[in-house]
């Protein structure tokens, strides 16, 4: 196993481990910080492949912007408790049991597909590299990022007015 | 690294995401579970980004713009979901301060 393949390896364990723990710990401020790492993880793998355009704007937007705003509104509610009254053993069994199929039937669906031999490129290729990235982005796309930079405005005229009071 | 690895990765953040939105009734975990789904399929696009690119040099087909439409698609996945993040957020506040409570449990009353 070379260098990058323990990287692979660490970065996905510690991805699904994180994962893990978001949806099983009780406390929402623990969920919180295990869903930090879990995107701290996935910037990793994104840098392992070369997109590091990719992985900075992950950590800025979702671990920095939207997991702030996430604790901030945990603390806001003073949920930092265990704020689950109602425990029904048979919902989260059947959620598992659930959930545990779907991926079962899509492992079973792509494990015979035909990409054995396909591998990724790993370490090299430059284009994730913003100059690229921003060529492609305002020259072919410039239409959709327009109409995000809508969508933006419209979320936050849209969040205002719901958090008004009255 | 074969394409498979990144595939089955990327399943299981996803059924981890499913399982949570099914199994929890906190309703910000649940928002928190759709955003490891997001990501889910954002390694995935990304590793078939990468994935084009090795083809195209080895085939010598013509890919347009060196597999740089996937991260593309990646980014503004982040820009939705940060605009549904904020105007749910919103919505989450809100239904707290009507009901004191972020338990989606208590929602069932809507449908009277």
């Amino acid at each position: 196993m070379n260098i990058t393949q323990i990287l692979f390896w660490f970065l996905t364990l510690m991805a699904l481990g994180s994962a893990l723990m978001v949806i099983t710990s009780k406390n929402p401020v623990y969920s919180v910080l295990f869903l930090i790492a879990t995107f701290f993880a996935i910037s990793g793998h994104y840098i392992l492949l070369n997109a590091q355009f990719l992985a900075v704007v992950n950590l800025i937007v979702y671990a920095g912007a939207i997991m702030v705003l996430f604790l901030f509104v945990i603390m806001l509610m003073n949920l930092n408790t265990e704020t689950e009254p109602q425990k029904n053993k048979w919902l989260k069994f059947a959620g598992t049991i659930a959930g545990g199929c779907l991926l079962l039937v899509m492992v079973a669906a792509l494990k015979d597909a035909n990409t054995k031999s396909a591998m990724v490129m790993m370490k090299e290729g430059d284009s994730g590299l913003i100059q690229n990235l921003g060529k492609t982005l305002f020259n072919q796309y410039v239409v959709p990022f327009e109409i995000s930079s809508v969508l933006f405005l419209s979320a936050m005229v849209g969040a205002v007015v719901l958090g008004k009071k009255e | 690294m074969p394409i498979n690895y990144y595939i089955f990765t990327a399943l299981a953040l996803f059924s981890i995401g499913v399982i949570g939105v099914l199994t929890r009734r906190n309703a910000i975990i649940i928002f928190m579970c759709i955003e490891l789904m997001l990501n889910a399929v954002n390694l995935l696009l990304v590793a078939f980004s990468k994935l084009h690119l090795a083809d195209m040099g080895n085939a010598g087909a013509k890919v347009l713009n060196n597999g740089t439409d996937a991260q593309l698609f990646v980014f503004f996945i982040m820009v939705v979901a940060a605009a549904e993040v904020t105007v749910g957020l919103a919505i989450i506040v809100m239904m707290y301060r009507n009901t004191h409570s972020v338990d989606v449990n208590f929602l069932n009353r809507l449908k009277n």
